[in-house]
């Protein structure tokens, strides 16, 4: 039965309690083969395809009136499309929103995980565009699902030592690919590869939904999740040689922003929310721009 | 000093606003009526119908007036409006062969019972501009009436055709329920129904383009146009509690049945096969596209050499909708800066790698 | 109250009810071996538990079938209940639905009954939830795996006497398999294909 809301003509969540059901069901299957795709049948959506429809109806199918909601978009809670989703479930579900990522129990995310360590009991809900790791080795779905079904995952190795014999290194530097409790080889999204340890062991329940490929699949706590590399070229994530210029921290991931046309820039948090704690917590970056690249 | 880009919220609010006013131009130009787009520009409210999987020509004429005449964001609307409405059931299949008919052209008989009817159409237009049309003149001339067939009396071809066994039959119902990609995801490999569906909801240009490549050698399929027709139908629902069928109303279609390359084996006298295609309205290009990539989607089937684009089910139903199309291009707007930084990271090192290596040219030649 | 005369309600507020049902079932499947609270105050037919109704209400419909062990079937205002509440099919065949009701554990038809998914689709595969009356986090099985921090342990009861070897059997399997979820008054806990069990 669906209830819609007399003010937002919409059912809480925006989705049927129907479709609730049919995503509910898949992400229950999800949770029970960590790192395996599940097939759903992902709805249209009031916002376009591309901009985080499955991450979407995950989180309206877990979201309760209790909940507390965080959104973002590149690690900020301010990017246009984090603000606009964010504004969608307070309308059609009027939960309470927060930026802090230790407040909110589901966290929606495109492109980061927080550097706050995530703790039990929040649920990390990713917003994924292609969800086949194999999908740029293999593009036929027939073929990736059986390579996946026999674990044949030779395919990735090969791709990754190409990279290592062309450029020395493995230049896949976003979506790099994870094995999941030891058997299912996953994508686990456009994050910077700097963000894949924190995958690891994590103490949150991460749910990924992609809407325009139909797929949502998970990752339950405290599960080994292992970045793919080879004994002679361990994995290593990004370093940067610098701290952030507002607050300071490092081992952080930073974006880059241009100050001026004559090459200066700065180095800050992707994650503004840790960076903005920091700074309330009386950390201070130099604030100093540079000249060119390092 | 820098200040982390802030005010997503006002900036979207601002661009709302702006959106509504350039919506609405200049405000001394009279307002369109939705009743005006609905009678004025009904091919393109057709065509928004189709690909938005919805027959409501006053709610795709309202999304094309919101989309500024956007086709693909009408689509969009109309298609996010339909996934919130409750679902009844399926319809009794339209019997097409009892269209009350507009327009109906074969172009494999000169002649055949019920007549060619052209009815309104571009074919024989010359493309003159029409500087009377800017003068906003008087209301044209009602036509002649053409002599409209009565629909008993105007047999689809292709049931001409299966009279003598010249075509395959069309496989029998079964009663196996078609799938419904609006409520499954799709799997592969999909079978001809919805195949069928994914067409018909597919972007009226790609398909185009792929039944075009058909003609040009990639899976070439030898197609005639056994028919066109162009009319209304009723829609029939058999409720549940009352178990016989009860009138919902009628709605304009446009049907296209090609007849295509024979076959036959040492069991099998040689028969046309067929492709074909639906949509709504007024919709013949759409139509007959459709029927073409359906045609060639068959190839596999029929065993027929594969290797074309418009034989490849997986890349076409993966590939044919507009909205998933223009979604994933159109999100490479959206911020990547954390990606790019990753992929920056790694040229900056491996430039260094490069210029560390090319400073000791001596070792260098010395190796070679 | 007579069954047959008056059906017994479903959710008092079927969309919120429904999403607790459902988060406990998640955090349960996201973290075997612990329990987690179900709060239901719906009267079901007997021997249908109100845990059991709750969880096919919250999660069974038209596109996921149920089907009801003998005990559940013997008492035709259940059926009547669940399809009046969910709309799902019940039925004959185990290896058809999506979510079979044990009201009688002990009892429990062996797991190869059930659907299995296949090496492609093992997510086209059954959960069972059965109708337990103990269920303790601090003794029993010895439990590792995706969701478990170091070791949990879990106790549930009653179990058929093989239920150790038809769980080591179902692990064994994966990525095929069923998923288990015990309901028992007010409380419940799952174990999904995943996790390894150590010792009964």
């Amino acid at each position: 039965m669906t209830t819609a809301n007399p003010e937002t003509g919409y059912n809480f969540g925006y989705l049927d309690e129907g479709t609730k059901r049919m995503i509910r069901r898949a992400i229950l299957k999800a949770i029970a083969i960590p790192g395996y795709q599940v097939p759903f049948a992902a709805r249209e959506m009031p916002m376009p395809y591309g901009w985080g429809t499955g991450g979407v109806q995950v989180t309206a199918a877990i979201l309760g009136k209790h909940d507390v909601l965080k959104v973002i978009d590149q690690g900020s809670d301010d990017t246009t499309n984090a603000v606009s989703i964010r504004a969608f479930f307070a309308r059609t579900a009027d939960v309470a929103v927060t930026t802090r990522t230790r407040d909110a129990t589901v966290i929606q995310t495109r492109h980061r995980i927080p550097e706050a360590p995530l703790r039990d009991g929040q649920v990390l809900v990713y917003q994924v565009p292609i969800p086949e790791p194999l999908r740029f080795l293999e593009p036929r779905e027939t073929e990736t699902r059986q390579l996946h079904a026999l674990a044949e995952y030779g395919l990735m190795h090969v791709k990754l030592y190409e990279d290592i014999a062309r450029h020395g290194h493995i230049a896949t530097t976003y979506a790099y690919p994870v094995e999941v409790a030891g058997r299912y080889v996953m994508d686990p999204s456009p994050t910077p590869k700097f963000d894949n340890p924190k995958m690891d062991d994590c103490p949150a329940l991460q749910l990924f939904g992609a809407g325009r490929e139909k797929r949502i699949y998970a990752v339950p706590p405290h599960t080994r999740v292992k970045s793919l590399d080879f004994e002679d070229h361990p994995f290593r994530v990004q370093t940067f040689d610098r701290p952030c210029a507002l607050c300071g921290a490092e081992g952080v991931y930073l974006d880059e922003v241009l100050l001026d046309d004559a090459g200066g820039r700065m180095f800050v948090c992707s994650d503004t929310d840790h960076c903005e704690e920091r700074r309330a917590e009386g950390h201070l970056g130099t604030g100093g721009m540079e000249t060119a690249h390092a | 000093m820098y200040v982390a880009v802030k005010g997503g919220e006002a900036a979207i609010a601002n661009a709302h606003r702006l959106l509504a006013e350039t919506r609405r131009g200049d405000t001394a130009v009279p307002e369109l009526s939705v009743a005006q787009i609905r009678e004025q520009m009904a091919l393109l409210v057709d065509r928004v119908m189709t690909e938005g999987s919805l027959h409501d020509p006053d709610l795709a004429a309202l999304a094309l007036k919101q989309a500024r005449g956007d086709l693909i964001e009408a689509v969009f609307l109309v298609r996010a409006y339909r996934t919130t409405l409750p679902r009844f059931g399926a319809s009794e299949p339209v019997e097409t062969g009892a269209m009350s008919l507009r327009r109906r052209i074969s172009a494999t008989y000169k002649d055949l019972p019920g007549g060619q009817v052209l009815g309104p159409t571009f074919d024989y237009t010359h493309r003159l501009i029409d500087f009377a049309l800017a003068a906003e003149g008087e209301a044209p001339v009602a036509a002649e009436s053409e002599p409209l067939p009565d629909a008993a009396h105007a047999p689809r071809v292709t049931d001409l055709l299966g009279q003598d066994g010249l075509i395959e039959p069309s496989a029998p119902d079964d009663g196996t329920p078609p799938g419904d990609l609006t409520r499954e995801p799709l799997d592969f490999p999909a079978d001809r129904a919805l195949r069928l569906q994914a067409l018909a909801r597919g972007d009226e240009g790609f398909v185009l383009a792929l039944g075009y490549s058909t003609q040009r050698g990639y899976g070439r399929t030898h197609p005639f146009v056994g028919e066109i027709r162009v009319g209304t139908v009723a829609v029939e629902f058999v409720p549940e509690e009352l178990g016989f069928p009860v009138p919902l109303g009628e709605i304009d279609l446009t049907e296209c049945q090609m007849v295509n390359q024979f076959h036959g084996s040492a069991e099998v006298p040689p028969q046309f096969t067929r492709g074909y295609g639906l949509a709504f309205g007024q919709s013949e290009r759409k139509a007959m596209a459709m029927a073409l990539v359906d045609r060639a989607l068959r190839a596999e089937e029929l065993g027929e050499p594969l290797g074309a684009p418009a034989q490849d089910q997986e890349f076409v139903l993966a590939h044919c909708d507009a909205l998933q199309a223009t979604g994933f291009v159109e999100h490479l707007k959206l911020p990547h800066y954390v990606d790019f930084q990753a992929e920056l990271e790694l040229v900056l090192r491996l430039r260094a790698e490069h210029a560390a290596r090319n400073a000791a040219p001596a070792m260098k030649e010395a190796a070679e | 109250m007579s069954g047959r005369s008056m059906l017994a309600r479903g959710f008092a507020d079927p969309v919120h009810d429904a999403q607790g049902v459902f988060r406990a079932v998640m955090d349960a499947l996201a973290r075997p071996g612990t329990i987690q609270a179900l709060a239901t105050d719906l009267a079901p037919p007997a021997p249908l538990t109100s845990e059991l109704a709750a969880l096919a209400l919250a999660l069974a419909d038209a596109d996921a079938p149920l089907w009801l062990d003998a005990g559940l079937a013997r008492n035709p205002a259940v059926a009547g209940f669940l399809r009046f509440h969910t709309g799902a099919r019940i039925g004959e065949d185990p290896a058809e639905a999506a979510f079979a009701l044990i009201s009688d554990p002990a009892a429990c038809p062996d797991f190869g009954a059930f659907a299995q998914g296949t090496p492609a689709y093992p997510d086209r595969s059954a959960t069972l939830v059965l109708a337990v009356s103990d269920l303790s986090d601090r003794e029993g099985w010895r439990l590792d795996g995706p969701g478990i921090r170091d070791s949990a342990r879990l106790a549930a009861s009653p179990l058929p006497a093989d239920i150790a070897s038809r769980l080591a059997r179902n692990h064994a399997g994966f990525p095929e398999g069923i998923d288990l979820i015990f309901a028992a008054p007010g409380r419940l806990a799952a174990l999904p294909r995943s996790t390894r069990i150590a010792g009964a």
